[in-house]
């Protein structure tokens, strides 16, 4: 059974805010019936069209799909519409006091509504969500369920997902048929890589042994504990010069990503050692 | 709150009888059956009656009883023995609505070179014995198919598999886990090889097993050091647990008639009244043969957790084969295999009765399914639109 908070039983159980606006300024729809659930948002603007004075909903779902529309369209009432653009999953899944991680798509699932329905209303892009239009925003990665490369970065970035499990739980790519896990081991990937790189301090010429000394401790500390989140390993074999070599383990071994693992190594090596290291995959 | 228990093929309540037949064998008769001591020799025989008692349900003679802990247990031995037995045959049928405790081995099997045909039924659930002909050859170690499905309740013709599987040689196993205590079966006049069974699911304890194998089966055990159930599962007995699960069989016998009797009509009753009182209702594997206790109907336009916690709210305990209650994001592998429809594979709700199951239980889940579903309609954005068409 799942471990629901209070606050969600209360958001499923006596829900606030059911129903449709008939002469709503701005309607947001995604999901469908295959996905499982689907969320279709109404929202009526003041006379000034700046604020929102009502917002309604319905849900096909499950129980948290249906809170967190209950606490979206709460949290809704009396925002401006960039007031209202700048609720992010996290938040709804805060009012509610917390969703379990498998149910973070639910959360993202009111969120994405909301920007649809905005973008629908001032008549720009539709964001490139689940079920709508994808080829509008990025390419679609997971096609069980229709979701865009953009999409899932953004979640990952927002979200700070590091594992393909958790981005399955915060937006259900990768929970059908599994076969687009490593392009989403890919995006993590790249989303990490393209975290600023400031925050880094990069240590000034350093003795070989230090150097290897601290690519060790990377490994060890940064890069390892990531790879065991999804049942992965590396071995670090020998580091000659600025050549890591670098065996993989358990999942990593033959999956047929870990040549992107390999680059995110290499990537992080980089940013934390020094900028000429090269990472090479072995057999050993 | 008092709880109305329709999930019976997830677990049951350990019968009273049964527990007052274990209750001793805890801090009073704990002995090591295997001790030469009279303390030990007393639990050995109260094992033996056990396996008398479980032998009896089947039709079997007693030493084709092996304990074990449960009905997982025994179909990843079967099918690992078969495969021991005649490893020059590398070949492995089951069927796509199998239980995770035989699809999961098999896959493994798989990703191991063993060649794994995995059936499929059609949208009642049925098996098509002309592709089970087609698949079974020389190669064929084992064909491990359920005799009753734990989702849609469906039965399978499992003697007529058997004997298409004998054709070619190959030994026939089958997991009768939803099967034993709710339909009469008789192993001396079958086809099967093997059969797993599972205690918790006929009103013993959890933690207990069996695996029937036919005298003259080849065997290759699982667990090995020790002489336990004579060397075919080593590791000392769970001796109450046996017990319980002896008892248990000699009660399901007993209560095999009132199964196929007074628990089928409640099963049609709270069925025919849901189709009667609710629109958009279909019966999963409602046209195939089934067990009596089992019911799964499909809601469309509404997702099973939802009616779930909102059923449990009443102290109504069901099941559903809904992706967002387990965890994984698909409608569950047996509804996928028969292809509901996906306007109402996410609403799917299993109940599962027992002799505990009253007609004021039935009345009650009636009496409550109805507005739920209303209600969850109501939230949905399909429910109205689709419904005022239909």
């Amino acid at each position: 059974m799942w471990e629901y908070t209070d606050k969600v039983r209360e958001h499923f159980l006596n829900p606030k805010n059911v129903g449709e606006i008939p002469d709503a300024d701005a309607v947001g729809e995604v999901g469908s019936l295959a996905c499982g659930d689907a969320l279709k948002l109404y929202l009526k603007l003041d006379e000034q069209k700046e604020r929102i004075v009502d917002a309604k909903f319905q849900t096909f779902g499950c129980a948290s799909a249906i809170a967190s529309s209950s606490a979206l369209t709460e949290m809704l009432k009396g925002k401006t519409l960039d007031e209202a653009l700048n609720i992010s999953n996290q938040e709804i899944a805060e009012f509610l006091g917390g969703l379990p991680e498998e149910k973070m798509h639910c959360s993202v699932m009111g969120q994405e509504a909301l920007e649809v329905a905005i973008a629908k209303y001032r008549g720009g892009p539709v964001p490139g969500h689940e079920h709508v239009q994808p080829e509008m925003a990025g390419e679609v990665v997971c096609k069980c369920f229709g979701i865009t490369d953009e999409f899932l970065k953004k979640v990952i970035r927002e979200n700070k997902l590091h594992t393909a499990e958790q981005v399955t739980h915060f937006t259900k790519a990768g929970g059908g048929c599994g076969g687009c896990v490593p392009q989403i081991n890919a995006l993590i990937a790249e989303v990490m890589g393209e975290q600023p790189k400031e925050e880094q301090k990069k240590p000034g010429k350093l003795s070989n042994l230090r150097k290897m000394q601290l690519i060790q401790e990377i490994l060890e500390n940064e890069v390892r504990p990531l790879l065991w989140a999804d049942g992965g390993d590396l071995e670090l074999i020998d580091i000659a010069g600025s050549t890591v070599q670098i065996a993989f383990r358990k999942a990593c071994a033959g999956c047929v990503s870990s040549g992107y693992t390999a680059k995110f190594v290499e990537q992080k090596l980089r940013d934390a050692v020094a900028d000429d290291i090269r990472v090479e995959e072995v057999e050993g | 709150m008092k709880e109305i228990y329709a999930d019976n093929n997830a677990t049951t309540r350990v019968d009273e009888a049964v527990f007052e037949e274990m209750r001793p064998y805890f801090c009073e008769l704990y002995g090591n059956p295997s001790s030469m001591h009279f303390f030990g020799g007393q639990v050995q025989r109260k094992i033996n009656e056990a396996r008398n008692r479980t032998a009896a349900l089947l039709g079997a003679h007693p030493e084709e009883i092996i304990f074990n802990a449960c009905g997982t247990e025994g179909n990843n031995t079967a099918i690992r023995s078969a495969l021991e037995a005649f490893p020059e045959r590398r070949h492995i049928i089951t069927t796509r609505v199998e239980h995770p405790a035989v699809l999961t081995p098999c896959r493994n099997l798989a990703k191991k070179g063993y060649r794994v045909t995995e059936l499929s039924v059609d949208g009642e659930g049925r098996l098509s014995l002309d592709e089970l002909r087609a698949a079974v050859d020389e190669d064929t170690a084992i064909v491990s198919i359920m005799y009753a499905n734990n989702e849609t309740g469906v039965v399978f013709p499992i003697e007529e598999i058997g004997a298409i599987v004998k054709e070619k040689g190959a030994l026939f196993h089958t997991d009768a886990v939803q099967a034993v205590g709710k339909i009469p079966l008789n192993m001396a006049e079958s086809t099967v090889d093997m059969l797993s069974l599972s205690g918790h699911k006929l009103h013993a304890s959890k933690g207990v097993g069996a695996l029937y194998v036919r005298k003259g089966v080849p065997f290759r055990p699982f667990m090995v050091g020790g002489h336990q159930e004579r060397s075919r599962r080593a590791g000392t007995e769970n001796t109450a647990g046996i017990i319980a699960l002896g008892k248990a069989c000699e009660l399901a016998g007993q209560y095999l008639e009132d199964e196929n009797s007074r628990v089928r009509a409640m099963r049609d009753r709270l069925e025919a009244e849901i189709l009667r009182l609710i629109p958009n209702v279909r019966v999963n594997g409602g046209a195939a043969q089934r067990l009596p206790n089992t019911c799964s109907v499909a809601f469309e336009y509404v997702e099973g957790e939802a009616i779930l916690l909102l059923m449990s709210e009443k102290g109504i305990c069901a099941s559903s084969g809904s992706a967002c209650t387990s965890g994984s994001l698909e409608p569950s592998h047996v509804l996928r295999a028969m292809g509901v429809p996906f306007t109402c594979a996410h609403g799917s709700i299993r109940f599962s009765l027992s002799r505990y199951t009253t007609d004021q239980d039935i009345d009650t889940i009636i009496r409550e399914i109805v507005p739920i579903i209303q209600h969850l309609r109501e939230l949905s954005p399909f429910g109205r639109e689709f419904l005022a068409k239909g």
